[in-house]
C-alpha cells in the first residue's frame, strides 16, 4: 500500500494541535526515553517523507486506545498506527517480534488451505460438544498457548475447558471448529492486511458452513475482530458475537444460578480490547460480584483509565513492557486482592511472564486467574 | 515472441524432474558445522539438497526459527549439534532438547508431518553419522513429498520472484 493522503484524513490526524495529551497519557512514553506518540503523528503527516516511519518505534504503540480517549482532537490514534503501519516505504518494516515469531509464523501457516489442524486435544473430560447447534464457541490461538507458554504457568486450555463447562452448565453445547484459524487479529495490527483477509475469509466461509448465528469467545482479541473488523472488511456477518463475559452477565441476571467460592478478595484488570475498544466494562465485573464469597476492590486505575498488560500483537517486547507490567502489578498488589483476575489470556500471559522474574515474583503475594476460570471454579 | 517465451517455459516447468526437497540445517559452531566440514574434507558424499545456516549453539534456535524456514518453502529442517555433555555452553543442548519437544507438538497441531522436521546431536568426530542423517533425511521427505507450505502456496496471488525476473529479464532460447 502506498502512502496515501486521504486515507490519512479519514483518521482525523490533520487535526492534530500537537498539544501533547496523548504522550502524556501513554502507557509506553512513560518508562521509554524514545517512544512518543505525538511525535509519530507530526513527524508522520508534516514531512513529505515521513521521518516517523524509520523508525522502529513505530512498533512499540500497544494500540490501546488510552490515547484516544484523552485526545482532545478526537484523533483516531489506533486506526492511524494500524494504517501508517501498512505503507511501504517503512525501513523497519518488521519490528521485532518476540518468542522468535513463532507466533506469526503459526498464524502464517494456518493460511495454507489443505493443512488439517489436530488442535481439539486439550478438550478432554465431560465437556459436551455438537455438530449442530446454533451457538459455537470461538476458540482462538489457546491451544497453541498452552504449549508455548507451560514454562511460565499458564494453562491456556483452562480457559477453553472452563468456558465449555459453564455453557454446559446453562444447557448449551456450542460447536467447536476443528479447524478454525487465527481471528487474525496480531497481524490486522502489525500492518500485514494480507495475511489477515486470508484468515479471515478461511475463518468466515468455516462459520457459514457450521450455520452458526451466535459466536462466544472467550479471547478479548477475538472478540474485537469478529464483531468489528470482519464486518468492516468482509461486508455484514449473520453471526452475532459476544463475550464469555457479556454472555454471563445476561444469564446470570435472567437465571440466578448459585455460585459460591471461598471469600476472597479479587481485583480486575481491564483488557485493553475489551474495555476502551468494545466498552464492555461492567459485565465481567458483574458477573465477579454475583459469585458470593467474592469480594471485588479496584486497582489505583481502573475503567477507561485501566493500564495495558504491556505488549500487544507480540511486537516489541522489552525493557518497557517489563516496566509497565510491574507497575501494573504493583497497583494489584496495593489493593491486597488474592486474585488478579483478566478477561484476556494474553494479559494473563504477560503478568505470568512479569511475575516468573525471580524479585518480582517475590513480592507480589497474588495470582492471576482468568474470569472464566473463576467462574468456572465457583460452579456447583 | 513473447508467447514463444511463455510456453518454452511452460513446457520447462512441465517436464520438471523428480521432486528435489529443499532442506534446512542449523549446524552448531563448534560440533556439527566441523562435522559437516570433515564430512567434506574425508571426501564423503551426501545429497546437495541441504543448505546449512551457522549458528553458535543449537540453543539460540527457537522453535519459531523453524517454522519461518518451513514458511518460507523449506521442506524440511534439521537442527542439529552438540551432545548433551559436550555442549560449548554447558546448558545450550539442553535447552534445544526442551525447545524442541515444544516445536514437536506445534508441528503436530498444526498438521504438519512431524518427520519434516529433526533434531540431532552430532559430534565434530562423527561426520559419517551427519552424512548418513542427512542421506535419511532427504530419502524420507521425498518420500514425504512438496511441503504444503511450497513456495507462493501461501501467497497465491503473489508473484513469486522467478516470475518477476522472467518478466524484467526474460530468458532467451
Amino acid at each position: 500500500m502506498q502512502y496515501d493522503v486521504k486515507l490519512i484524513q479519514e483518521t482525523n490526524a490533520y487535526s492534530c494541535i500537537e498539544c501533547g495529551k496523548c504522550t502524556g497519557a501513554c502507557p509506553v512514553a512513560r518508562y521509554s526515553s524514545t517512544f512518543s506518540p505525538r511525535q509519530i503523528l507530526t513527524g508522520s503527516i508534516h514531512n513529505s517523507h515521513p521521518e516517523a516511519f524509520r523508525k522502529a518505534d513505530l512498533w512499540s504503540c500497544l494500540t490501546c486506545k488510552r490515547c484516544d480517549e484523552v485526545c482532545p482532537s478526537d484523533i483516531k490514534y489506533i486506526d492511524f498506527i494500524h494504517l501508517i503501519r501498512q505503507f511501504q516505504g517503512i525501513e523497519n518494516r518488521e519490528g521485532t517480534c518476540s518468542h522468535g515469531g513463532i507466533l506469526e509464523s503459526i498464524s502464517k501457516i494456518m493460511m495454507a488451505p489443505n493443512l488439517k489442524q489436530q488442535r481439539l486435544d486439550g478438550l478432554n473430560g465431560n465437556l459436551q460438544i455438537s455438530q449442530n447447534s446454533e451457538y459455537m464457541y470461538f476458540m482462538g490461538c489457546l491451544p497453541y498457548f498452552e504449549v508455548l507458554f507451560e514454562d511460565i504457568n499458564v494453562e491456556a486450555m483452562k480457559i477453553a475447558r472452563n468456558t465449555i463447562k459453564i455453557l454446559n452448565y446453562f444447557d448449551i453445547k456450542p460447536q467447536v471448529l476443528s479447524d478454525e484459524k487465527c481471528c487474525g487479529h496480531d497481524s490486522y495490527w502489525n500492518g500485514d492486511i494480507q495475511t489477515f483477509h486470508k484468515l479471515g475469509l478461511a475463518n468466515i466461509d468455516q462459520i457459514k458452513k457450521a450455520k452458526v448465528k451466535k459466536i462466544i469467545t472467550s479471547c478479548p482479541e477475538c472478540y474485537r475482530t469478529l464483531k468489528v473488523d470482519y464486518p468492516k472488511n468482509f461486508g455484514r456477518q449473520e453471526f452475532e458475537v459476544f463475550h464469555i463475559s457479556e454472555f454471563l452477565s445476561e444469564i446470570i441476571a435472567d437465571k440466578k444460578p448459585v455460585l459460591k467460592s471461598e471469600s476472597q478478595k479479587v481485583t480486575f484488570q481491564d483488557p485493553c480490547r475489551l474495555g476502551r475498544h468494545m466498552n464492555i466494562y461492567e459485565q465481567p465485573r458483574e458477573t465477579l460480584r454475583s459469585i458470593s464469597g467474592v469480594d471485588l476492590v479496584e486497582m489505583g486505575h481502573h475503567h477507561k483509565r485501566s493500564i495495558c498488560c504491556g505488549v500487544s500483537g507480540w511486537m516489541n517486547c522489552s525493557q518497557v513492557s517489563k516496566q509497565i507490567q510491574a507497575n501494573r502489578l504493583g497497583e494489584a498488589k496495593a489493593t491486597g486482592a488474592d486474585i488478579l483476575v483478566t478477561a484476556c489470556v494474553k494479559c494473563q500471559i504477560h503478568f505470568n511472564c512479569a511475575l516468573n522474574d525471580q524479585n518480582l515474583g517475590k513480592e507480589m503475594p497474588f495470582q492471576v486467574k482468568d474470569l472464566t476460570e473463576v467462574v468456572g471454579e465457583s460452579l456447583t | 515472441m513473447e508467447k514463444k517465451v511463455k510456453e518454452t517455459t511452460k513446457q520447462k516447468t512441465k517436464s520438471k524432474p523428480q521432486f528435489e526437497p529443499r532442506i534446512v540445517v542449523f549446524a552448531c559452531n563448534w560440533c556439527s558445522y566441523p562435522a559437516a566440514d570433515a564430512a567434506g574434507i574425508n571426501r564423503l558424499q551426501y545429497p546437495a539438497n541441504v543448505r546449512i545456516i551457522r549458528v553458535m549453539c543449537m540453543g539460540r534456535v527457537d522453535p519459531g526459527f523453524v517454522l519461518k524456514a518451513l514458511v518460507m518453502g523449506a521442506d524440511g529442517v534439521l537442527v542439529s549439534g552438540c551432545h548433551f555433555e559436550d555442549c560449548h555452553y554447558s546448558f545450550g543442548a539442553r535447552k534445544a532438547a526442551e525447545q524442541y519437544k515444544k516445536l514437536e507438538k506445534i508441528v503436530h497441531m498444526l498438521g504438519l508431518e512431524k518427520e519434516r522436521i529433526r533434531q540431532e546431536f552430532i559430534s565434530a568426530a562423527e561426520f559419517p553419522k551427519f552424512a548418513k542423517v542427512v542421506r535419511e533425511m532427504v530419502e524420507q521427505i521425498k518420500k514425504l513429498g512438496p511441503s504444503p507450505l511450497e513456495r507462493g502456496a501461501l501467497y497465491k496471488d503473489q508473484k513469486l520472484e522467478s516470475e518477476i525476473i522472467e518478466e524484467v529479464a526474460p530468458v532467451t532460447p
